[in-house]
């Protein structure tokens, strides 16, 4: 007897359908399994007969063969467990075979036919509505990842014997047309808030500017002066997210088995601060069959890296792609694969070695030291950081201040006031260029857009005369004063938005 | 046998363009090595020494001395080190004086090669000289030693910045015991790097408060310097003056200057900004500002 039914592989952060079949028929009694299996795969085997013989079912004495087709993908995972049993019991003759047409399933088993949570169920589920698929059947624990998709029925089994049982029913028992499930913000509770900071105006401008145009920020200063507090309560002034990119983002974190059954669904942005011995792999995305790294885990949310330039050469050289293409492409033998990466970069540093330069009476470092600190962050890197701001040690006046700063929520509207009005400006033009922000503007759109009245121009060519400026710089600090302006809701750019744009402009100063 | 470089002779103790000033004492080099010139016997000059490692203050006082008593004929004398050696030199150089400086290392090696356009621009405004041969690498004990031939080639040593411990105080010491005058510029108390100096003020070393008194110490009358004048009549706005006070001559973090300024921070950096353009302040480092000049 042959029988088949689908279920659905993660290859890089696409998810493709697979077709399981199985086949019972006499010969000499073996169970073989093919269709480009990794180890993981085949032993399936040995769980599903175990699961199926202790439900009571006699495994009949018969040459079973089962296939996962297309065969030229390789599979790996645990997920096909409950696809496999189902078509075997199909095979057998347990399940009718009309009722398996339309369904996707995915599921690891245990011995007892227990049902376990595998990762990619979210991505599956999507394609399970996108291949026009019926219903869906997940482990009972991966529910309400399934469930986040929406306009497809999901079916939650806990074990070998439950699925059996609701094949039986009317319609499998579930709601034929089910609304995506909606889970709530909880966004107070997760970012902590800027009125925290005591002081540090500057820097925190500079975040906020940085966050409106989605522009890359590098903070420098002395050690303790609060450049990872900053950084950590920048999502939560992020515009919120909309539900594509909430999937989206859900998409990447389920591939990476990220999502746990408390928390099935990511609403809120990402901040991802990898640890400065990071890998190259670890942070692009690597392995036999590539995984999601940190940028792509990043990904609509912020990348941190504290202490930039104690991170490997290679690790920070890798950032240019992603920085620049907003993906990352990863090359295997035989494939290759891309993963979305379009994060915001912050970064934090320190001037020196010992952490205390400016402050001469502490520092010990000599010139030669300093730059060569700053040094191992290399010019490409920093030609696609926008803006770099000075934080400083904080006064006690200011700490011991009573004077709360702006709350995030205030900040956020700033922010989203601005993204509104360069997604008005660019959406409808420039979607299929990918340009949303204005960070993102590239050579001929800059004098288009970045249009600067008669006196912000004069200062602006002085600057550039008196102060050295690149080609480069002189753009990015358009781009800036750009995102300034849109803060303040100004069609012109005007003087103090230059002006305010050059103090974040990058410089090499050392006094040494 | 050395062999003569076309850009570089040597002097031997015995002939006549020895530096007379050198001849009195028992330890200097039987010979020197030059590129460039020796310094002029009939000139007065200055050695202006201080820390590698030096203040935004420290640099711009060594550069702002220097210029001014190059501008006054005086020959400014130093070690061609990083930091205030390096700054000392560039003002004499800038100042359209004369400058020279002594190497630890043979006159054949720049050293450190950060100062690599001073090495190129002192010979043709002064020399460089070396009691060591050349291709003599730049060996530690060579600095303190070279420090004798600083302070002896100058009538005055004004001492900029130095921590506690210092090379700048060993050449304080031959300095007193050639009979040099010492001078110092003060610092604030709690400035690591300036406690150096303000010890050697106790103990009795003149105060450097002026460029002035320098050249009173060398009986030089001090010509008119229009350009001094100028500086500071220029005009500025009341804002922009509230701004400008608030700038110190070390460098001060933006957030600071808003604090005590008080006024909006998108007004306080466009009149940084314009402070800056014009020249009046610095920004060293990045968002830090302090006070051009001295």
């Amino acid at each position: 007897m042959f029988s088949k039914v689908l279920s659905a592989t993660i290859d890089g952060a696409r998810c493709v359908p697979v077709c399981v079949e199985a086949d019972v028929s006499n010969g000499l009694p073996m169970f073989s399994m093919v269709g480009d299996l990794t180890s993981q795969v085949k032993e399936a085997q040995e769980r599903v007969r175990t699961a199926i013989k202790n439900m009571g079912i006699t495994i009949p004495a018969k040459r079973i063969t089962v296939n996962l087709s297309p065969a030229d993908i390789r599979k790996a995972g645990s997920r096909f467990d409950l696809p496999i049993a189902a078509a075997l019991l199909a095979a057998f003759g347990l399940i009718e075979k009309e009722k398996l047409e339309g369904v996707m399933l995915a599921g690891e088993l245990g011995l007892d036919g227990k049902v376990n949570p595998v990762s990619g169920i979210l991505p599956l589920a999507e394609t399970a509505r996108e291949s026009g698929c019926t219903l869906c059947v997940v482990p009972e624990k991966n529910y309400r990842e399934a469930a986040a998709v929406g306009r497809i029925p999901v079916l939650a089994v806990h074990s070998l014997p439950h699925f059996l049982e609701c094949a039986g029913k009317e319609n499998w028992g579930v709601d034929k047309d089910p609304e995506p499930f909606v889970f709530s913000e909880g966004r107070d509770s997760l970012y902590r808030d800027f009125s925290d900071i005591q002081g540090q105006e500057h820097a925190k401008r500079a975040a906020v500017i940085a966050a409106a145009g989605f522009h890359n920020f590098l903070m420098t200063g002395p050690r303790g002066t609060g450049k990872t507090m900053i950084a950590r309560r920048i999502p939560g002034i992020l515009p919120a997210l909309s539900r594509e990119e909430q999937l989206e983002i859900s998409r990447v974190y389920s591939i990476a088995g990220l999502l746990t059954e408390e928390r099935p669904f990511l609403t809120s942005r990402p901040f991802r601060a990898p640890h400065h011995t990071i890998t190259p792999a670890a942070l692009a995305g690597g392995g036999k069959y590539p995984r999601p790294g940190e940028i792509t885990l990043a990904h609509r949310g912020i990348l941190f890296l504290d202490e930039f330039p104690e991170f490997s050469h290679d690790a920070i050289e890798i950032l240019r792609q992603p920085l620049e293409e907003r993906s990352i492409t990863i090359s295997r033998m035989g494939a290759s694969f891309v993963f979305p990466a379009d994060f915001m970069f912050v970064a934090a540093m320190n001037h020196c070695p010992c952490g205390h330069y400016p402050n001469l009476n502490h520092c010990t470092c000599t010139g030669a030291e300093i730059s060569r600190y700053k040094n191992r962050i290399s010019g490409p890197v920093m030609d696609r950081i926008d803006i770099c701001a000075e934080v400083s040690g904080v006064s006690y006046e200011e700490l011991s201040g009573r004077k709360k700063g702006k709350t995030s929520r205030e900040l956020q509207k700033e922010v989203e006031k601005a993204v509104a009005i360069q997604k008005d400006r660019y959406e409808e033009k420039y979607k299929n260029r990918g340009i949303f922000f204005n960070s993102q503007l590239r050579g001929d759109l800059i004098p288009r857009y970045c249009e600067t009245g008669r006196e912000a121009a004069r200062i602006l060519e002085k600057a550039y005369e008196k102060m050295n400026l690149s080609a480069r710089s002189y753009h990015k600090i358009l781009k800036t004063a750009r995102t300034i302006a849109d803060l303040e809701g100004e069609t012109l750019i005007k003087e103090a938005h230059i002006s305010e744009a050059l103090c974040y402009r990058e410089t090499g100063g050392n006094m040494r | 046998m050395i062999k003569e470089e076309k850009d570089m002779w040597i002097c031997k103790q015995e002939e006549a363009n020895y530096p007379q000033r050198l001849k009195y004492f028992e330890n200097m080099p039987e010979k020197l090595f030059v590129k460039g010139k020796l310094p002029d016997e009939n000139k007065k000059s200055v050695a202006i020494v201080g820390a590698r490692s030096c203040s935004y203050y420290g640099r711009t006082q060594a550069y702002e001395f220097a210029r001014k008593l190059a501008e006054n004929g005086v020959q400014i004398i130093s070690g061609m080190a990083m930091g205030i050696d390096g700054w000392a030199h560039r003002g004499a150089l800038d100042g359209g004086g004369e400058t020279f400086a002594v190497l630890g290392s043979g006159v054949d090696i720049c050293y450190p090669r950060q100062n690599a356009d001073l090495y190129r621009k002192i010979p043709q405004q002064g020399g460089i000289l070396s009691e060591y041969e050349p291709g003599d690498q730049p060996l530690a004990w060579h600095f303190p030693l070279r420090n004798r031939i600083i302070s002896g080639l100058a009538d005055l040593v004004l001492v900029i910045e130095a921590r506690q411990k210092s090379g700048s105080l060993i050449t304080v010491e031959y300095a007193l015991e050639q009979g040099r005058t010492v001078y110092a510029l003060p610092g604030r108390v709690g400035d690591a790097l300036s406690e150096g100096c303000n010890h050697l003020i106790f103990q009795g070393a003149g105060i450097a408060k002026s460029v002035e008194i320098i050249m009173n110490e060398l009986e030089i009358s001090v010509k008119l310097n229009k350009k001094l004048n100028e500086n500071s009549k220029i005009r500025l706005a009341s804002r922009e003056e509230m701004v400008y006070s608030c700038v110190d001559l070390s460098p001060r973090h933006m957030d600071e200057i808003l604090l005590r300024a008080g006024l909006e921070p998108a007004e306080t950096q466009a009149i940084l900004l314009k402070l800056e353009l014009e020249g009046l302040v610095n920004e060293p480092i990045k968002n830090y500002y302090a006070r051009a000049g001295g």
